[in-house]
């Protein structure tokens, strides 16, 4: 039997594609799915998804956790875990529409939990480091459950097929969001299983990417001595887990992430104030395993923005552009353009240069 | 008469026609390989002392020379090897113990030559070094656990000390006795040209060379051998000595006919005395006592330089790092079974210890297991012999690597492996006036510098075809490697998989 992602390590060339709403208006995910649509040839048909944020607003107090199921036995073992972990107030399955595109679909369910009062206060950690910990030993331990999103108020949907077949199947154009990201994926092996589509996501943070890391290993091994398991082997699952390193257990700001990640070279930060050069040279000095190089072009989505980075060399392209209070970005001018004909201000950040949206206050 | 049981190791062949007699070889042998008769007017040759340094070859005008393995061997024996009979002879004859110099020779596996390193193809491009920035710079020291933010939200910069190595490449400890005087002023020189460090070696620091201080690192043995605190304070790091992957579980030996009147001042000690360093430090009897000595030395200066603890690479060697990277120390220097030395008990050099490829894979793993790869930084020694062994070990998870022996080769030694004796005939691992000057500092240390030069720019070629611009994102990343003709076993503890897979 040829072997699942996660048990193989899959490079991928991608697409990838997100809009942002600043004033938080509400769209359907009808819009980001169009966006796919020409640049189908950038994906292969083994995988696509999606992620929107703002789409749970009457359980966004509540972390939303969407899971894959191999079968009934892998569902009644995780829920027996869940059941002394967390209070779950609502699980449903995921409604979704029977697509010529996409097949053996496992089960897929949604819970929405909060963590149990008392277990919470034993374990002596923050709410997010607690469901944390859940999604990971989930994901490691429990043969043929996946969870694959686990953020409040926000939702990834991802399948093995052609993104667009992928956005109509989970019914996208029902859900309303006030940021979407999306990702077509040209694996150049088959992922065997769900698990290995994009976004990926650890509580709200999501991530679409494309490239191949060079510094995956170098990365993933350090990571993990944080207790993050690279369970998917995938690019896109180890920079997931340093954003959230870097972001919320470290406390760097966005910008200060970029300046890790795609940190500058040497010379350019000679060429800094010295302030600058300071805090520059620490990040290359503390942070030097976290540097991702090989090429990227990844747009982090969180409660209330996003981030757009590419890598310091900019071996992948990427594009952004404004119409009205929105934000467009994409692999391609045409995605952007299939979304809003009328974009205006095109523009093409440069490596290592992070675009940083975020809604107005009290938008979201 | 006496029998003389020994045939000699090597023939020295003379080619009659080409020889002009200008007698250059004469005058160069040390070990009195040659004689000229004046009477007959013709070379005379007595093989007994020679070494095959090649030092006759390289200089003869007319190349009318040849060192070569005499033939007239003994009988061939699967079981008893010409090398064992010849040692039970000299055994026989002195009652003492055989000594030898520079790495273990013996056939055992080079891990470095079953690792193959990747390439980038279609998914993702390679990076060519001519046109695009490559950066091979990297900082050894401990690293803090987390960001601290002062209180108008600006990043505490403060770190602790570290060394700034813009190749990691580092020249490994050689102490000066061992080695000549010319030898060190080349490292020095060269270390400081190439933004590394060279490492005084546990025979102290001349004063000459406290200028180059700033790419020194000073080593403290057990001897404690030169050590005070003008010496301590010279340096960029201390490196603490607990063991030499030649010689595990021994001290330093350095013969007394090496200990003239320089030597002697710098590693204070009378002259002509042997220098022997006891094979424990007397301090340090378990690891808590270590960090005693690591917070000493710490605390002579002011905490502004990193610690070294360098380590033989032993069978419990990941415990014995892990225990190292909780006692304050900086770094760790691991230094394999093949690694160098100016001389050594033979029978300890070559069955003593483990291959650094291993040892090398198991502290990386057993530290990342326990969280505190970030404690320490690691540097791997023991027989790093071209920049293909460095991209490997940066890769298996060291932050740089120590050189010696290559240094050495660079400088001209031809590894006939006869350090002990003192005369060696390149004028690196002696301390006779005439030999030393044979090497010429400033063609020394031009030839370092063309070497790491040379190796960088290697780095950098791989580092590019792998897609890697930064040799930080090549460190531990296992996955650019793959070995061929391994077992599972040995895949599993090198932490790679099989080519193919």
């Amino acid at each position: 039997m040829s072997k699942l992602e996660g048990q193989i390590r899959i490079p991928s060339g991608c697409a990838i594609s997100a809009v942002i709403s600043k004033t938080g208006e509400k769209m359907t995910g009808e819009k980001i799915i169009e966006s796919m649509i020409p640049m189908h040839e950038r994906s292969n048909g083994l995988g696509g998804g999606f992620a929107g944020y703002g789409i749970y607003p009457e359980y966004k107090d509540f972390f939303a956790l969407h899971i894959f199921f191999r079968d009934a036995l892998s569902r009644r073992e995780c829920e027996e875990y869940l059941k002394d972990k967390v209070e779950i107030v609502k699980q449903e399955s995921i409604h979704v529409r029977k697509t010529p595109g996409i097949k053996d679909a496992p089960l897929i369910r949604r819970y929405f939990v909060a963590p149990m009062p008392c277990a919470l206060a034993a374990s002596q950690l923050d709410e997010n480091e607690y469901i944390m910990r859940i999604v990971i030993q989930i994901n490691t331990d429990i043969a043929g459950a996946y969870v694959f999103s686990s953020g409040k108020n926000m939702g990834i949907f991802k399948a093995v097929g052609y993104p667009e077949d992928v956005g109509r199947f989970y019914r996208l154009d029902e859900y309303e969001a006030y940021c979407w990201t999306a990702h077509g994926r040209y694996p150049t092996n088959t992922p065997g299983w769900w698990g290995g589509a994009h976004p990926f996501g650890l509580l709200d943070y999501s991530i679409v990417h494309n490239g191949e890391i060079s510094s995956y290993d170098a990365n993933r091994r350090f990571i993990e001595m944080f207790g993050y398991r690279c369970t998917l082997q995938t690019d896109t699952e180890v920079i997931t887990y340093i954003a959230d390193f870097l972001l919320r257990k470290q406390k760097l700001t966005l910008q200060e992430m970029a300046s890790v990640i795609a940190a500058p070279f040497w010379s350019e930060i000679e060429r800094k104030t010295d302030a600058e050069k300071e805090v520059l040279a620490y990040f290359r000095t503390v942070y030097s395993s976290l540097l991702v190089t090989g090429p990227f072009s990844i747009i982090l989505g969180f409660t209330g923005g996003l981030m757009a980075l590419n890598d310091r060399l900019k071996l992948r392209s990427m594009v952004t552009a404004e119409k009205g209070d929105k934000v467009l970005i994409a692999s391609e001018e045409a995605a952007i353009r299939a979304m809003e004909p009328d974009a205006e201000n095109i523009a093409y950040p440069a490596g290592g240069e992070p675009v940083i949206v975020r809604l107005k206050e009290g938008a979201y | 008469m006496k029998i003389n049981y020994l045939s000699p190791e090597f023939e020295v062949v003379r080619n009659e026609d080409r020889c002009i007699k200008c007698l250059l070889c004469v005058k160069q042998c040390a070990n009195g390989v040659y004689t000229y008769d004046e009477t007959k007017q013709t070379i005379v040759i007595d093989e007994t002392n020679c070494v095959n340094c090649q030092r006759c070859v390289a200089l003869c005008p007319t190349r009318a020379l040849k060192v070569r393995k005499n033939d007239c061997g003994l009988r061939e024996n699967g079981n008893w090897s010409e090398n064992t009979i010849r040692e039970i002879f000299k055994q026989a004859g002195s009652g003492g113990i055989l000594l030898s110099s520079m790495g273990n020779p013996e056939k055992y596996p080079v891990y470095w030559d079953k690792i193959l390193i990747n390439a980038s193809q279609v998914t993702n491009p390679s990076i060519d070094p001519l046109r695009e920035p490559m950066e091979t710079r990297v900082f050894l020291g401990k690293k803090p656990p987390s960001m601290v933010r002062k209180e108008d939200g600006s990043i505490d910069c403060s770190l602790p000390p570290q060394l700034k190595l813009d190749v990691p490449v580092m020249f490994a400890a050689m102490s000066y006795g061992s080695v000549s005087y010319n030898v060190h002023k080349s490292l020095a020189k060269a270390a400081q040209a190439l933004g590394t460090y060279y490492n005084s070696g546990e025979g102290g620091l001349h004063e000459d060379f406290y200028c180059y201080g700033e790419n020194t690192v000073v080593q403290v043995a057990s001897g404690r051998f030169g050590v005070h605190k003008n010496y301590l304070e010279a340096g960029a790091a201390i490196e603490i000595k607990m063991g030499q992957g030649a010689k595990p579980g021994i001290g330093g030996h350095l013969p007394g006919v090496k200990v003239g009147p320089d030597v002697s001042r710098t590693r204070m000690i009378p002259e002509g005395t042997d220098a022997i360093s006891p094979a424990p430090h007397h301090d340090i009897y378990s690891i808590e006592d270590l960090r005693q000595l690591v917070i000493s030395l710490k605390e002579a200066t002011g905490y502004q330089k990193p610690i070294i603890v360098k380590v033989a690479a032993v069978h419990n060697i990941a415990a014995i790092a892990s225990g190292i990277a909780r006692s304050g120390a900086d770094i760790i220097a691991i230094d394999g079974f093949r690694g160098g030395t100016g001389a050594a008990p033979t029978r300890i050099r070559d069955n003593v210890g483990i291959p650094i490829e291993l040892a090398l894979a198991s502290v990386d793993r057993q530290l990342r297991d326990e969280g505190i790869r970030t404690n320490v930084s690691l540097i791997a020694g023991g027989s790093i012999r071209s920049s293909a062994d460095v991209i490997k070990a940066i890769a298996l998870g060291a932050d740089a690597c120590y050189i010696g022996t290559a240094a050495l080769i660079a400088l001209g030694c031809h590894l006939c492996r006869s350090c002990q004796k003192g005369k060696c005939n390149w004028g690196i691992a002696t301390q006779v006036p005439e030999l030393v000057e044979r090497l010429d500092p400033e063609v020394g240390y031009q030839r370092l510098v063309n070497l790491i030069t040379a190796w960088k720019r290697e780095i950098k070629e791989m580092m590019g075809g792998m897609g890697i611009n930064s040799i930080e994102a090549l460190r531990g990343n296992r996955l650019m490697l793959r070995g061929v003709g391994l077992t599972q076993k040995e895949l599993d503890i090198l932490g790679i998989k099989h080519a193919g897979e």
